[in-house]
This record gives structure tokens, C-alpha cells and sequence, in this order.
């Protein structure tokens, strides 16, 4: 007994999912923020960036957090006044759903004030981090 | 606090990550003939497949040994080389899916068979087509819901 009917509806519903996918990871949100969330140095457990800072989580599985660590830790050496945080979201999982972070690696930008301004999901662009910086005064 | 990458106990296993992109191929291909012919034994066998990937890695995989004897020695650039784990999370849940897949079909529940292989074919087009991160998506999410 042969049937395609499965395999179409598969291919077609995974296509569309893998576009949209591959299109959004590393897009830098400003509208899907928990509102109101302050972040502190006493619960990331370093201090802020004077400016700004990002905050990764991470986790074991995902092969795209090492591509952001190296990209985000790179880039704040030569920012002085934005700091990169990087968390194990597995051993931080309180957090994980204060802030609903549903996948790795996801990026928070903070302001000086520690209140999130965007967040990225996937490993965003270079371009995409220093547009994102250069907004938070 | 990055020593979830790289604390050298934690991973210390690195492969050419082209190796889990070829094995996803394959694993599309076998799994579209397995849903399109509804065959059991098909399913059985990349099941065992999977097991091998999940309990032991993918490079020991019949797919990840065809890649280093026979793909990878007429690939002139070396390859990037990636921490096993997240491939090795894909294949487990590929034999989860696989798992329910082949109890369904030997008990005569058709529906549930087509609906498994069918999440297992999803999810290695997806790795195979858009080299997807199945471990980003689904691993935290599993954590979060099973844990307090």
C-alpha cells in the first residue's frame, strides 16, 4: 500500500517552518520583551555595562551558541561601555521563565538601567548587533 | 559563566559537523520510503540507526562511517568541526519518534505509525535542508516543562 499524501503534507509543513525559521533566527525583537523586568547585577551575578549589555543563554545541545559567544565576546573588546554575560539557561531555569526564553542561544540587550530593550533568538549578524547597540543610548 | 561550552570535560567530543548533515540526508531519504511504502522494517532499521547515533554518537552510525571512509576522503577543504552533543540529542529524538513509530506498527495503530514517522521526517529534512538546530528549539523547552 502506497500513499504520498504523508510525505507532501510533511515536506510542505517543514519547508514552511524551516524558511520562517532560518529567516527569524538572530532577527533582533524590540516587541516581544517581558515588560516591566528589571535585570540586576545581583541576579546575572556580574555587573552591567555602563551603556548596555547582552546577555546570552545558552545551552549544551546548540551548536549556534558557540558562533555568539565567539561574535558577542569579540565584539565588546573594543566596546568599552557594552558588557557581554553569558548563562547556562539549564542551571539558571528560574530565570529562563521569568524571561520566557524558549531556545538557545537567545540574546537579551539591556540598558544602563538593566530593563530589556530587544532580544535576539539564533546567532545575529554583526551589523544586526551594532544596529541593535547603537539604539540604546 | 561559559562553562557550559567549554569546560573541557563537559565537551570534549568534536566531529566535522558535515558528517550529521550528510547522516541527515540519508535519514530524509529512508524515512520518506518508509512513509510513503508504510513498511515497519524500514522504520526498524533506521531506528537502530538512531539508537547506535543517540547511545554512542552519530560518527558511529552505518551514515557517519559512510561519510568518513568514503565522503570525506574526496572532500578537499577541511570541514568545521562541532561538539557531538547537539547532533547526538538529534538522534535521540529521532529514536523516540522512531520508538513510537515501530510499537504503533506492530500493535496495527496505522494513524499513530504515519504521524511518527512523519515528525521524524520533519525534523531531519529539517536538519538535512536548513541545517536546523533541533537541540536549540527543543531542549530547553523539554527541561522546562519537565523540571520545577
Amino acid at each position: 500500500m502506497k500513499t504520498y499524501l504523508p510525505l507532501v503534507v510533511v515536506l510542505a509543513l517543514a519547508s514552511a517552518y524551516g524558511f520562517w525559521w532560518k529567516l527569524s533566527r538572530g532577527a533582533i525583537r524590540t516587541n516581544k520583551s517581558v515588560p516591566g523586568h528589571r535585570l540586576s547585577p545581583a541576579v546575572l551575578g556580574q555587573d552591567l555595562g555602563s551603556r548596555a549589555t547582552m546577555v546570552q543563554f545558552s545551552s549544551a545541545f546548540c551548536a549556534p551558541c558557540r558562533a555568539t559567544h565567539a561574535l558577542l565576546s569579540q565584539m565588546v573588546e573594543s566596546l568599552p561601555d557594552v558588557r557581554h554575560i553569558h548563562i547556562d539557561a539549564e542551571s539558571h531555569l528560574e530565570l529562563v521563565r521569568e524571561l520566557d526564553i524558549r531556545s538557545t542561544p537567545t540574546t537579551i540587550f539591556l540598558n544602563r538601567d538593566g530593563i530589556e530593550v530587544g532580544r535576539a533568538a539564533g546567532t545575529p549578524k554583526r551589523e544586526q548587533v551594532i544596529t541593535a547597540l547603537n539604539a540604546i543610548a | 559563566m561559559s562553562e557550559v561550552l567549554d569546560k573541557p570535560e563537559v565537551a570534549r567530543i568534536y566531529i566535522d559537523a558535515r558528517g550529521p548533515r550528510f547522516g541527515a540526508v540519508i535519514t530524509t531519504t529512508v524515512l520518506a520510503v518508509a512513509l510513503v511504502t508504510q513498511n515497519k522494517w524500514i522504520l526498524l532499521a533506521q531506528g537502530l540507526v538512531f539508537a547506535i547515533g543517540a547511545l554512542r554518537g552519530p560518527q558511529f552510525t552505518p551514515y557517519g562511517l559512510i561519510f568518513k571512509n568514503f565522503i570525506k576522503p574526496r572532500l578537499s577543504q577541511p570541514g568545521p568541526t562541532e561538539d557531538v552533543r547537539p547532533p547526538k540529542f538529534a538522534q535521540t529524538v529521532g529514536l523516540a519518534f522512531a520508538a513510537v513509530g515501530i510499537i504503533s506498527a506492530f500493535t496495527g495503530a496505522d494513524l499513530v505509525f504515519t504521524v511518527a514517522v512523519g515528525f521524524a521526517l520533519g525534523a531531519a529534512f529539517l536538519n538535512a535542508a536548513f541545517n536546523y538546530c533541533l537541540g536549540c528549539e527543543m531542549y530547553l523547552l523539554l527541561v522546562r516543562l519537565t523540571s520545577k
